[in-house]
């Protein structure tokens, strides 16, 4: 049968799925609704009486939004921890849950996508950066090359977690020759969505907290912390209530790969840290400013002792192997990394690159509640996409929902 | 709503006419080039033509918005004598005033710094909300800050959409109908001298200079960009900065780069000048100096 004849089959398949469910599935929808529609309204507000109502001003112009952008492209290259065992050492434990990092890494794009759309000025002129249609800077501004590489990322992902669903729905094995060169393309390109993000801060002489080279690596580090602890609670939540199993072994697979790049993120870290504490020049101000506050103004020192006690504690946790193979201990080492990184890579990194500003004043930015339900927002749509995601893939995985050739029914 | 006052019922067919052209439009401005350096000086004058409408509308009084072009061989330079500024914020309101900036929210191209003499010219010791019940204040010296229009410009590198750039005459530009508002190059300047419309910039009808530039002192709408353009409705008619006519002590020089005879080339060439985070290598055209 045609893929034409075939392809509204499986969309029509997988509305029927997302349309059923329990009432924890229901309160959960109904819960992200709440959200989404609660950050619509104020993004409405913000559009009509323009970004006043977020405490962005001109001494700190990027804010809330730009970090939880910056930190969600770190979740999206994540998706390549897990690609590049399953598909190069054809590793099967980890092979089984890879579209899931795929799913993961087009849910986190979509939001970052949204974060930059919801953070312009003129959100009716974003046709301004296609190019053709507009005229992107490219290749000058790494904002154009930011733009590019997120798009071909969320494109690439999209295609390959499809595909193979859709051959999976039609109970055929996947094509290798669509699929392998994707993936092997999806390996530079995740380790490129994220260093063009840290060069799009790193680039900027004006502001010496960023104009660090060791941004890049960071970032590359941060992301294999944090994308995988995400993970890594979701397989524990399909396992919980579907029936997919995952191998203890892979998780605690993932783990080990955690542990390392959170040493890696704090090794990085500390040699930055070393750096400005020991030469202690006029650019140690913004660091300062992060850690111990400069005079009356400390409203982030807690948040960044919170960070730095989150990601120690982490990586204590999982490099003992008995830490990550006890399920107590994996689940603490994961919200750790997890709230630790959002810290850091967050506002942890765009508000002290800002403050104090160009000519030396500080202004003290704290999100505004606008902003907050905006941000709540924006979480909520991904999470709605990745939901119903899910609510496909795993019955597809599980051989649950499958195309039959006499029927054309699901079941 | 009271049912008298409201809006007269669009028929369909008025619906789809203004739908069909509004599609039509957008489909030709799609097609053809879009950012206002890219326009021919024909669809460039119509565009003011129709801008000119819209701002008289608005304002109730004629405004003009010039596209007077760069003049050739001229390269405008900036000098600010240091000992000799008193702090007195004149250039800051007569900037305001000249270039139709928002007063509410307020926005400010100049930014004058207080700084202390025991420290020199350091960033992180100034106050730029200095207010003394008179300047200037013992010990204290100021330093104005604006756009330097470096030639170097990490603002116009950053831009992705290139809504920024500098002109021949090295004047950096904001094509303000083009700006998405993204404030990449806010985060780009060293010297803080981008400016975002936060909200709906207002300007009281009496206090609009009617005289306007398009690249420059036009009224801008919200959510995009502005900066100082070293007047450039003023400057490319031959006319000093507003902020130069301004000074009460003579502190401002302003002129042709390319005129060895000019006042701005003697300043370089007989004045101890420097100019500001020289390490950062924007190249500004924007010069600090000592005159005594």
């Amino acid at each position: 049968m045609s893929i034409v004849s075939q392809f509204p089959r499986f969309v029509a398949g997988s509305f029927r799925l997302v349309r059923r469910g329990n009432a924890a599935y229901w309160a959960w929808l109904a819960f992200l609704a709440v959200l989404i529609v609660s950050g619509a309204l104020a993004f409405a507000r913000q559009v009509s009486e323009g970004l006043v109502v977020t405490a962005m001003r001109d001494q700190v112009s990027w804010g809330f939004y730009i970090g939880n952008f910056t930190f969600l492209v770190g979740v999206a290259a994540a998706a390549v921890v897990l690609v590049i065992p399953a598909y190069i050492y054809d590793w099967k434990p980890i092979r089984e849950i890879v579209i899931y990092g795929e799913l993961l890494a087009v849910s986190a794009i979509l939001m970052c996508l949204l974060f930059v759309l919801v953070d312009i000025g003129r959100p009716d002129r974003f046709w301004h950066l296609i190019p053709g249609l507009g005229h992107l800077n490219f290749p000058r501004s790494i904002l154009a090359w930011d733009v590019l590489v997120l798009n071909i990322y969320f494109a690439i992902n999209f295609v390959v977690a499809t595909h193979i669903l859709y051959r999976a729905f039609n109970g055929r094995h996947y094509d290798t020759r669509i699929v392998v060169p994707l993936v092997l393309l999806s390996i530079p390109m995740a380790v490129g969505i994220h260093t063009v993000t840290a060069f799009l801060f790193n680039g900027l002489a004006a502001r010496p907290y960023w104009n660090s080279s060791i941004l890049a690596p960071q970032f590359l580090a941060s992301a294999f912390c944090s994308g995988p602890a995400i993970l890594l609670i979701l397989f524990q939540v399909l396992r919980r209530f579907t029936r997919f199993e995952i191998q203890d072994q892979a998780i605690s697979k993932i783990a080990e790969l955690m542990a390392y790049a959170l040493f890696l993120n704090l090794f990085l870290h500390g040699a930055e840290a070393f750096k400005e504490y020991y030469s202690d020049t006029q650019h140690l101000l913004y660091t300062r400013y992060w850690f111990s506050g400069l005079g009356e103004h400390r409203t982030l020192v807690p948040y960044a002792w919170t960070a730095v006690a989150l990601n120690l504690s982490a990586f204590l946790l999982f490099i003992i192997p008995a830490g990550r193979r006890h399920w107590v201990t994996l689940n603490l080492g994961c919200l750790a990394t997890y709230a630790g990184c959002y810290i850091d890579k967050g506002m942890g990194l765009i508000i002290p690159g800002l403050t104090p500003d160009a000519l030396g004043e500080i202004y003290e930015y704290v999100p505004s509640l606008t902003e907050l339900r905006v941000a709540a927002g924006v979480f909520a749509v991904g999470f709605l996409v990745f939901t119903l995601m899910l609510k496909v893939a795993v019955p597809i995985s599980l051989g649950e929902f499958q195309h039959e050739p006499d029927t054309g029914e699901a079941h | 709503m009271d049912p008298e006052k409201r809006p007269p019922p669009v028929s369909r067919r008025q619906f789809a006419s203004v739908a069909a052209a509004a599609a039509a439009g957008f489909i030709l401005t799609a097609c053809g080039p879009k950012r206002l350096r890219e326009l021919s000086r024909e669809r460039l004058a119509a565009l003011l033509e129709d801008l000119e409408k819209d701002y008289t509308k608005r304002f109730g009084t004629a405004v003009v918005v010039a596209d007077t072009p760069p003049i050739e061989g001229v390269t405008f330079a900036y000098a600010l004598d240091l000992s000799r500024c008193i702090g007195c914020r004149r250039c800051v309101y007569a900037c305001v005033e000249e270039n139709n900036q928002s007063r509410d929210p307020e926005v400010q191209w100049i930014r004058v710094l207080g700084m202390n003499k025991e420290k020199g010219i350091d960033f992180s010791e100034s106050d730029p909300y200095y207010q003394p019940a008179e300047v200037p204040e013992e010990g204290h010296f100021y330093v104005p800050v604006a756009c330097q229009q470096c030639r170097n410009a990490p603002c116009t590198k950053v831009c992705p959409t290139g809504a920024t750039w500098t002109e021949p005459d090295g004047i950096v530009v904001i094509d303000y109908d083009w700006c998405v508002g993204c404030r990449y190059c806010m985060a780009a300047c060293p010297y803080g001298a981008r400016h975002f419309n936060w909200a709906e910039p207002t300007i009281p009808r009496d206090h609009l200079n009617t005289k306007t530039h398009y690249l420059g002192n036009r009224p801008r709408p919200k959510g995009v960009v502005e900066k100082c353009t070293f007047c450039i409705q003023r400057v490319r008619a031959g006319r000093y900065p507003a902020c130069v006519e301004v000074c009460p002590v003579g502190a401002r020089k302003f002129g042709n780069l390319l005129d060895p005879k000019s006042e701005i080339r003697y300043v370089i060439e007989n004045k101890r000048v420097l100019v500001l985070k020289e390490e950062l290598n924007t190249m500004p055209k924007f010069f600090y100096f000592y005159g005594t």
